[in-house]
């Protein structure tokens, strides 16, 4: 037994020595990518403890002078109820990342899945999921969002569904097009002939495998996720005020930009630009590393 | 060639029933019971009834939808209860302004795009090669409602080389007369260069700020395609005959970059048309756009429900365009219709 731990240990070892090669070879390649990381890292964190690291409560009017700029007691000034705006950006973080989250994850699941059948199995179910994914495509998919949430109610939870189907196509997408390829892999037909079910073909060889290509298509979806979610917030749908959520807070601070009052829009905006950015970098770098080949 | 445009034509049919089926189901899915939404707070047992009889509502879902194509087809699209103008009216006068945006910001970005493209292409790990990068990782990153308001801050408040972000005109102007809706053109028709400065001021920000947004995956994809094709061995063929570099690069090698573009339109087109809603917001444009966010916001269904049904048909007509296009720059689309 001990020779076997240790030689399981060596191997992790050898693997984990790998991994990190891999990982400084993608940073030399790309030192944005680490700046990339860096972001994403801070972004977590900030959705995890942002309430407890935020100096003020995000709710409470005139903990200063309204509509005060940048000082060192405000670093990112007041609004025009004297609220805290640095505090309200930071808590701000783990509603905007939540939302994205879960509408790319709901999206992903059953994307992932519908593609995967229609690819596997073909015939009716490839026909009924390509009608509903070209149907979404149809149409302009952040107005499909907005007539989604229009219809279903003006809530959060409306938010991240719309987004999540707007989302559909690009996962049934990759997924069908992996396991069409796979459907006919020499390893999926010996399996077959080993007695598997179809189920069991489908969960645990061909699932398993179309795994890599739709992380990358969630990290390149997340930005994207994230500025429709805050689109439809700034043009008043989902969350409501007095919440903080970056696109509504740009939207409050719209009216007072034209009048000079720069900071109450332009850092919730900025912050919002560098979460996409940070996770379209992210994306491209996961895909580089992926899949070399389409790297533009 | 009419084959190809005839073909094309039946391809687009199935979407836009597609697109009428999900639009009929929007309706349906309004929270809770549509007749007692229409009838109100106040609405009694009998008028929340009697509304149901008149929206069809009684009658099975299948008959419904024959009820809800028929009212379409007859331009019968509901009543904005804002305004208590019938909401197609309402969007048909509308529609120029939006398209008159949408129109300036993708010919803007194209003409900074494709150059851009094809010199990042030509001289791949060059200056320009990095700004091409640069541009289409940010340019996708930006909320486009930001921008808008960035570059209005700049351009209006702190240079005040813009004119103020409200609206199509300087308020004192009176707007051209109608021919097509276009201000741009029907000033032109007019003769009156005062208002076509006015309206060409003012629709230079928002269309900046829709151009921003769309130049990113256009520069991007222009940049991949001339890359791979400039790699070809036609290209190395031709180079080699002694042509000159402007017809390999024009000639040979953009018109067969283009395809892979004009397939990226579609996509170009969808964006375009989501973030002119949020560009109209921000500048007061008076389209269709901020015209759905009002309603939006005023739980008014049936602007919404015409609003998303009318981008949609644009955005159907658009794709339809493009694969007709398509047919036309790719001859071998041809030979095989």
């Amino acid at each position: 037994m001990p020779e076997i731990t240790l030689a399981s240990s060596t191997q992790a070892a050898n693997a984990w020595a790998q991994r990190w090669r891999m990982l400084r070879y993608v940073v030399a390649e790309n030192p944005l990518s680490l700046v990339a990381f860096l972001l994403f890292a801070a972004f977590v964190m900030l959705a995890a403890i942002g309430p407890w690291l935020a100096p003020f409560d995000p709710l409470a009017s005139n903990v200063g002078t309204p509509l005060t700029p940048p000082s060192s007691a405000h670093w990112f000034g007041t609004d025009a109820l004297g609220r805290d705006i640095l505090s309200r950006v930071m808590v701000a973080a783990r509603l905007d990342l939540g939302i994205a989250v879960a509408a790319v994850g709901l999206s992903c699941i059953l994307g992932g899945l519908a593609g995967a059948c229609a690819g596997y199995f073909g015939g009716w179910t490839d026909r009924i999921v390509g009608r509903i994914s070209d149907t979404i495509m149809a149409f302009p998919l952040f107005v499909l969002a907005m007539g989604i949430v229009a219809a279903l109610g003006n809530t959060v939870a409306n938010i991240v569904l719309a987004t999540a189907i707007i989302n559909l196509p690009f996962y049934i997408r990759v997924a069908r097009a992996e396991s069409t390829v796979l459907r006919n892999a020499a390893f999926v037909e010996a399996a077959r002939l080993a007695g598997n079910s179809e189920a069991r073909l489908l969960f645990h060889h061909i699932i398993p495998n179309i795994l890599p290509p739709i992380t990358v298509q969630i990290s390149l979806n997340m930005g994207w996720a994230i500025l429709n979610a805050a689109g439809l917030s700034f043009i008043g749908l989902g969350v409501r005020p007095p919440q903080a959520e970056w696109g509504i807070m740009v939207a409050e601070g719209a009216q007072y930009i034209v009048s000079g009052e720069w900071w109450i829009a332009l850092f919730p905006g900025a912050v919002l630009m560098l979460a996409v950015f940070c996770f379209n970098l992210l994306g491209d770098s996961l895909r580089d590393l992926v899949d070399p080949r389409r790297r533009t | 060639m009419l084959a190809t445009i005839l073909k094309r034509l039946l391809g687009a049919v199935p979407n836009l029933i597609g697109v009428v089926i999900v639009t009929f189901l929007l309706t349906r899915a309004l929270p809770g019971d549509p007749a007692a939404f229409f009838a109100g707070p106040a609405g009694t047992a009998e008028a929340v009834e009697q509304i149901r009889v008149k929206l069809g509502l009684d009658k099975p879902l299948f008959e419904q939808f024959f009820l809800y194509v028929r009212d379409l087809a007859h331009g019968d699209w509901g009543n904005s209860l804002a305004t208590g103008q019938p909401v197609l009216t309402e969007l048909t006068t509308r529609l120029p302004a939006s398209l008159e945006l949408t129109l300036v910001g993708l010919v803007v970005a194209v003409v900074v795009a494709i150059p851009l493209g094809i010199l990042a292409a030509t001289r791949p790990g060059s200056w320009i090669d990095h700004l091409c990068r640069a541009v289409a990782t940010a340019g996708v990153s930006l909320p486009t409602f930001f921008t808008g308001l960035l570059l209005a801050y700049v351009f209006y408040f702190l240079l005040g080389w813009a004119p103020s972000p409200l609206g199509r005109l300087d308020p004192y102007l009176t707007s051209p007369p109608h021919v097509t809706g276009f201000y741009l053109i029907d000033s032109l028709l007019a003769r009156d260069l005062e208002v076509f400065v006015s309206a060409a001021k003012q629709l230079l920000l928002p269309a900046l700020t829709l151009a921003l947004f769309v130049l990113a995956p256009l520069a991007r994809m222009t940049r991949a395609a001339m890359l791979g094709v400039l790699s070809a061995d036609y290209i190395r063929t031709a180079r080699a005959a002694g042509l000159s570099g402007s017809t390999v690069l024009f000639t040979y090698a953009f018109r067969n970059a283009l395809l892979p573009v004009m397939t990226t339109l579609g996509m170009v087109f969808s964006f375009l048309l989501g973030s002119n809603v949020l560009v109209e917001k921000v500048f007061a444009w008076p389209g269709i756009g901020s015209f759905a966010i009002e309603a939006l916001v005023a739980s008014d269904y049936a602007p919404v429900q015409g609003f998303v049904l009318t981008m949609a048909l644009l955005y159907v007509f658009l794709n339809l365009a493009i694969d007709i296009a398509y047919g036309i720059v790719d001859p071998r689309m041809r030979l095989h219709a």
